[in-house]
């Protein structure tokens, strides 16, 4: 065999294992889309033919689900309301001391406090609250929720901080305007979307949160506003239904599973439009 | 973004005396003494949201070990080594879990790995753009928002029967067709922690610098030449954090599991065996227990936090000294 012929068979196996790993690849990539197609569909089919009126107008003991969405919904927007503050202002902190000792250290415990996993903030909150105020509480599981949101919040408000033009502030900085102005007036408002973005994205994932929930919030089947009292969410209301040999309360679980699963994603797609409306 | 972190202010920048730059310093003025206020007021707010977050990092660590103390004065170090764990008569050994713990998240990670470095490859190297490209990454953002209770539910209501279709061809060999258990879990978990180890591991994919690959592919080198000596060697040390971060966070997850590996407080026998992980114990424990075992409870949540903080922090170290910021 020639040098030219043995080179020439060569670079043609070459090519032939090239193209071999290409199409294993792509046929593990696509095949990712497998499950959620799976999980979406299931639960849509399963979920749509469950759903009906009286679930969103009765709490458990009238066979509803309308303790769980209250709870819910107070336990959510009572954690944003704690969270949000602290959050977006340590945010402006990293960002805006970007190179001080401080804001490295604090870097790396966000970093760390991400990891943390969600069943230990549950603890957590169990010992803060549940235990000196002797009674599972729904303020004990929005505490819980809101610890989750923290990180997710500073993180995506100190990145788009960092995006914010220097010239932008150096020019308010010289018009004279003072640094609480600069910050509240030109430098949030200018990375609005990339706050907002990691407000919606935190909210999305504690609506889902079950394990933190289950020894803090507890559940309880009546409908209760008061966050001093145990109360009921959705994700504990279906690991409860999900695993009963009961057949109503196993459609029930597949109707919220079908709830939970459309607000969660209706957030993650209005985090979506939110950035691509506001992206300079 | 990271070479514009440069022209940020420094700490003496944001910590300088506050009415410095305020207008109308000089007076008395009321005006004068209103934006002095505001402007310290807003400084000090800052720092007490700063001290305030890092002060709860404390406390959560200080609460967890107050809290399981009587659990470490009753059970000692054999806590690691015992494997009875028997709440009605005191008895603490929790080895049972760890090794459920660490069985599942490592079998989900080698499971996930062709998936994920597939994906990454895919996004990063192979359709940078294009419609095939924005459908897997909006497929890869769907599964990461699904809330894990949802992934519980579809593992047991589809997962756990095709599971025990499969196991019942194995009776023979001495399988107990269950359906739940270890495998069950690790695959679910793997499903699970793909969008985190794959968006990183693109991210690193796709920094490798161009003229490097440009220089490959001019000395004829194939696609996959390309991959397996520019690209995979480049962006290893990126790849593997993402691993680890993928780690922790399958070492923590807890109503997936908890809904599909069985809850047997026993030493997993094999790959189709039930079993439990530190997660699910203190999920299906924690709400009824008191005395001793919710401080043995506490204690394992104790040995789950800091294990999830040496992988992360292991993870973030990589990331950090690769200087790219990680979104996962």
């Amino acid at each position: 065999m020639t040098l030219r012929n043995r080179l020439k068979a060569r670079l043609g196996f070459n090519r032939v294992v090239s193209s071999v790993f290409t199409g294993i690849v792509t046929f593990f990539s696509l095949l990712m889309v497998v499950p959620l197609v799976l999980i979406l569909s299931f639960i849509t089919i399963k979920g749509v033919t469950q759903l009906h009126w009286a679930l969103f107008v009765s709490d458990e003991r009238g066979g509803g689900i309308l303790n769980a969405i209250v709870g819910s919904g107070e336990m959510v927007l009572i954690a944003v309301v704690l969270a949000v503050p602290v959050a977006v202002l340590t945010g402006v902190y990293l960002a805006e001391a970007r190179n001080s000792k401080i804001a490295e250290v604090m870097r790396i415990t966000v970093d760390v406090f991400q990891g943390i996993p969600s069943i230990v903030l549950g603890i957590i909150a169990y010992v803060w609250l549940v235990v000196p105020l002797r009674s599972f509480s729904g303020l004990s599981g929005a505490v819980a929720l809101a610890i989750m949101m923290i990180p997710i919040i500073i993180k995506n408000t100190e990145e788009s901080l960092i995006l914010v033009p220097a010239q932008m502030k150096e020019a308010a900085y010289g018009l004279g305007a003072p640094f609480h102005k600069v910050i509240l007036q030109i430098v949030l408002p200018a990375a609005m979307s990339g706050v907002l973005t990691g407000i919606l994205l935190a909210t999305a994932r504690i609506l889902g949160e079950t394990a933190p929930l289950l020894f803090t919030s507890f559940g309880g089947p009546d409908l209760n506003y008061n966050l001093t009292r145990p109360m009921e969410a959705l994700p504990p209301l279906i690991f409860k239904y999900a695993q009963s040999p009961r057949d109503d309360w196993v459609a029930t679980a597949w109707a919220s599973s079908f709830v939970l699963v459309v607000v969660v994603l209706f957030l993650n797609l209005l985090t979506k439009l939110v950035l691509r409306r506001w992206k300079h | 973004m990271a070479n514009l972190s440069s022209k940020g202010a420094g700490a003496e920048t944001l910590l300088a005396s506050p009415g410095a730059s305020a207008p109308g310093g000089l007076g008395k003025s009321a005006r004068g003494f209103l934006a002095r206020t505001a402007e310290r007021g807003f400084r000090s707010s800052l720092i007490f949201s700063v001290v305030l977050v890092f002060a709860v990092i404390v406390a959560m660590m200080f609460s967890l070990t107050m809290f399981s103390l009587p659990a470490i004065q009753h059970t000692g170090w054999s806590i690691f080594t015992g494997t009875n764990w028997d709440p009605a008569n005191d008895q603490f050994g929790a080895l049972p879990f760890i090794v459920g713990t660490i069985l599942t998240s490592v079998l989900a990670l080698i499971i996930s790995f062709p998936f994920s470095l597939s994906i990454a490859l895919f996004l990063g190297e192979y359709q940078r753009s294009g419609w095939l490209a924005s459908l897997l990454t909006t497929a890869i953002e769907l599964l990461a928002g699904i809330p894990s209770i949802i992934y519980g539910a579809f593992g047991l209501f589809v997962m756990v029967p095709l599971m025990q279709q499969w196991e019942l061809t194995m009776v023979s060999s001495g399988v107990i067709p269950l359906g739940v258990g270890i495998l069950t879990a690790s695959i679910l978990l793997a499903i699970m922690i793909i969008p985190y180890s794959a968006s990183l591991a693109r991210e690193v994919i796709r920094l490798t610098p161009q003229d490097l690959k440009e220089a490959a592919y001019a000395m004829g080198g194939s696609r996959f030449a390309v991959i397996r000596f520019v690209t995979l060697p480049y962006s290893f040390s990126g790849i593997f954090a993402g691993q680890l971060l993928a780690f922790g966070r399958a070492l923590g997850e807890t109503m997936a599991v908890a809904m599909v590996i069985g809850n047997q407080n026993i030493m997993p026998e094999g790959l189709f065996s039930a079993g439990s992980t530190i997660a699910t114990v203190i999920a299906n424990e924690y709400p009824e227990a008191s005395g001793v075992h919710i401080a043995a409870l506490t204690e394992i949540g104790l040995i789950l936090f800091l294990i999830t903080i040496v992988f992360g922090f292991a993870g973030r170290i990589i990331i950090n000294r690769m200087g790219m910021r990680g979104t996962a």
